[in-house]
């Protein structure tokens, strides 16, 4: 058990300062923009990581921010999806004025803590996103699609409308035996959904996640109130502090 | 640095001679914190000066009050680039506080609600240059401000205001606080910009 | 509303200090004694530098502050520090 787990540590990518071209920016959401960059030198990353962008203005006025990584392989090239926060200073930037071409300063990959290595288990695991907190869970997903892995997978995901799903093709590309994919809309939802329109619940946490008693590695990633207000009910229904996750993104 | 991220200018940076290097305007008030925001009720509060006798002088909320509160217009100075200009205030002069404190030390600690402390030269507290604030912008101020009170030191970089504040301390030395221990300037003087150590 | 993040963001800042990512790294809050990944602390990021706090106490474990041409980091708060190999 212990002799894999150095290897992986070992070979873990040292986090380094990479200049980023955008190949494409796309719409995502109605706020949020994909990002496809070529990075060169860019190692690839495990499910979870995050990089800080560094924007540098003419004046040499600095900002950097954190974004996960949605794409874990390969090596060369990163994808963020980035959502716009309407008096931000970085994201509208991202989001609305980076063109292809356009030349980016990266810092990562960061972070292996917040991170799921396929081969290290079979007890399952369950994501819990609210709106971009989808981005490194999405990676993760997805490197659990591609590695085969046997643990069970299963995300809810929390957005206001349809429109609002990040990744929705690829997501909805995944879903299967292995990765069972649960949406909660709380503005508005497609015609004919089936359940309650409005906030996540700690009922509907409880009725749509894998439960305590099967001990899953529960990941929860969004804005920071999302993230408290889960991982504060999630530890009520039973889990245990040490198998939450989180990763807070800011905001209320 | 050579690198330059096209079309990128950040948050707006407007120069302006009244500005000390470095320093860009804003009209909001943007709120930092180190740390979890204190409540703290003016009916508990409680401001405690501590002499090197170790005697302390205490102040109610009332107390502080009967002092006498004047308004004054200041500029303030965040050492995170951000500077307000003609910014309305109320508080107590310290120079009231000090009257009834017999000391030889010059260095004062300020310590705060949530343990919190910045180090200050006891006459950059004297002559009308510092005052316990209890309002800005013509309103109590709020917990995220440092309500119910804190300090005003506005010729210092604002870290040295501390919020929350419930205590000055006397010190034989100059001390290093909070910031001033972690890397930030032990004086803090924004138009020399005295960032960091 | 004090706005925190995790301790996973301060793994781009302790890169810069150390060669492997710490913020898998355990560490003892010389305050209390909980024994936690630096990943699992609060970071406050709106303040003039990071301030990691204890999740059990509040006291702070570590602090970043970034100078433009140097970083200043303390673990000033942190008995000890836990690093797999
Ligand atoms: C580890 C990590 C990973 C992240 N990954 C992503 C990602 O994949 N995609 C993504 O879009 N963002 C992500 N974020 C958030 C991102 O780093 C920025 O905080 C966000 O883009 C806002 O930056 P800004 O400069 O536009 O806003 P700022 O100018 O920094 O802030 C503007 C205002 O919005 C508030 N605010 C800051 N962050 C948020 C938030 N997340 N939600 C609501 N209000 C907020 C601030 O308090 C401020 O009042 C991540 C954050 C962390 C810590
Ligand atoms: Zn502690």
């Amino acid at each position: 058990m212990s002799a894999p787990s150095v290897t992986l540590g070992r070979s873990r990518p040292r986090p380094a300062w990479h200049v980023a071209t955008v190949v494409e920016t796309r719409r995502e959401t109605p706020t949020a923009a994909r990002l496809v960059l070529d990075v060169p030198t860019w190692p690839g990353s495990e499910a979870g990581a995050h990089l800080d962008v560094r924007l540098t203005a003419p004046d040499g006025y600095q900002a950097s921010r954190s974004y996960s990584i949605a794409s874990a392989t390969p090596a060369g090239q990163v994808v963020l999806a980035v959502d716009e926060l309407p008096d931000g200073e970085v994201s509208p930037f991202l989001v609305r004025d980076l063109r292809p071409g356009d030349q980016l300063e990266l810092h990562g990959p960061l972070g292996a803590f917040f991170v799921w290595r396929p081969g290290t288990g079979d007890r399952p695991v369950q994501l819990v996103a609210g709106g971009s907190g989808v981005v490194p869970l999405y990676a993760m997903a997805a490197a659990h699609g591609a590695a085969a892995d046997p643990a069970p997978f299963r995300l809810l995901y929390s957005v206001r409308t349809p429109d609002d799903v990040y990744f929705a093709d690829e997501l909805a590309g995944l879903a299967g035996p292995a990765f069972a994919l649960d949406l909660v809309y709380t503005r508005e939802a497609p015609a004919g959904w089936p359940d309650a329109v409005g906030r996540l619940t700690r009922e509907a946490l409880a009725a749509r996640t894998v439960p305590a008693a099967h001990r899953p590695h529960v990941y929860v990633c969004g804005s920071t109130g999302f993230v408290e207000t889960v991982a504060r009910w999630l530890q009520e229904l039973g889990h245990a502090a040490a198998d939450i996750h989180t990763e807070r993104f800011g905001g209320l | 640095m050579s690198f330059v991220t096209r079309g990128f200018s950040g948050r707006r940076r407007e120069p302006d001679t009244r500005l000390p290097p470095g320093q860009t305007l804003v009209q909001d008030w943007p709120v930092l914190s180190a740390g979890p925001t204190p409540h703290v009720d003016t009916a508990d509060w409680e401001l405690t000066v501590q002499d090197e006798t170790g005697t302390d002088h205490r102040w109610s909320w009332d107390e502080l009050l009967a002092l006498g509160v004047e308004d004054v217009t200041v500029d303030i100075h965040c050492v995170t680039h951000w500077s307000r200009l003609d910014m309305g205030w109320r508080g107590v002069s310290l120079d009231k506080i000090f009257e009834d404190v017999e000391s030889e030390h010059e260095y004062v600690m300020a310590h705060s609600y949530g343990g919190y402390t910045t180090n200050v030269p006891l006459e950059d507290l004297l002559d009308g240059k510092a005052w316990i604030a209890t309002e800005a912008d013509g309103a109590p101020l709020d917990p995220e401000h440092g309500g119910p009170a804190r300090l005003l030191v506005p010729h210092l970089y604002f870290w040295k205001s501390a919020k929350w504040v419930r205590g000055l301390t006397m010190m034989p030395d100059n001390d290093p606080g909070f910031w001033e221990q972690y890397g930030y300037h032990l004086y803090g003087d924004p138009w020399k910009e005295e960032r960091y150590w | 509303m004090t706005h925190h993040l995790d301790g996973n963001v301060l793994a781009g800042a302790l890169s810069e200090v150390f060669t492997t990512d710490m913020t898998a790294a355990r560490g003892r809050c010389g305050g209390c004694g909980h024994m936690a990944a630096i990943a699992e602390a609060m970071v406050y990021t709106d303040a003039p530098g990071l301030v990691a706090r204890c999740a059990g106490c509040d006291q702070v474990l570590a602090t970043v502050v970034d100078t433009g041409d140097r970083v200043i980091l303390s673990l000033a708060g942190l008995s000890a520090v836990e690093l797999r190999r």
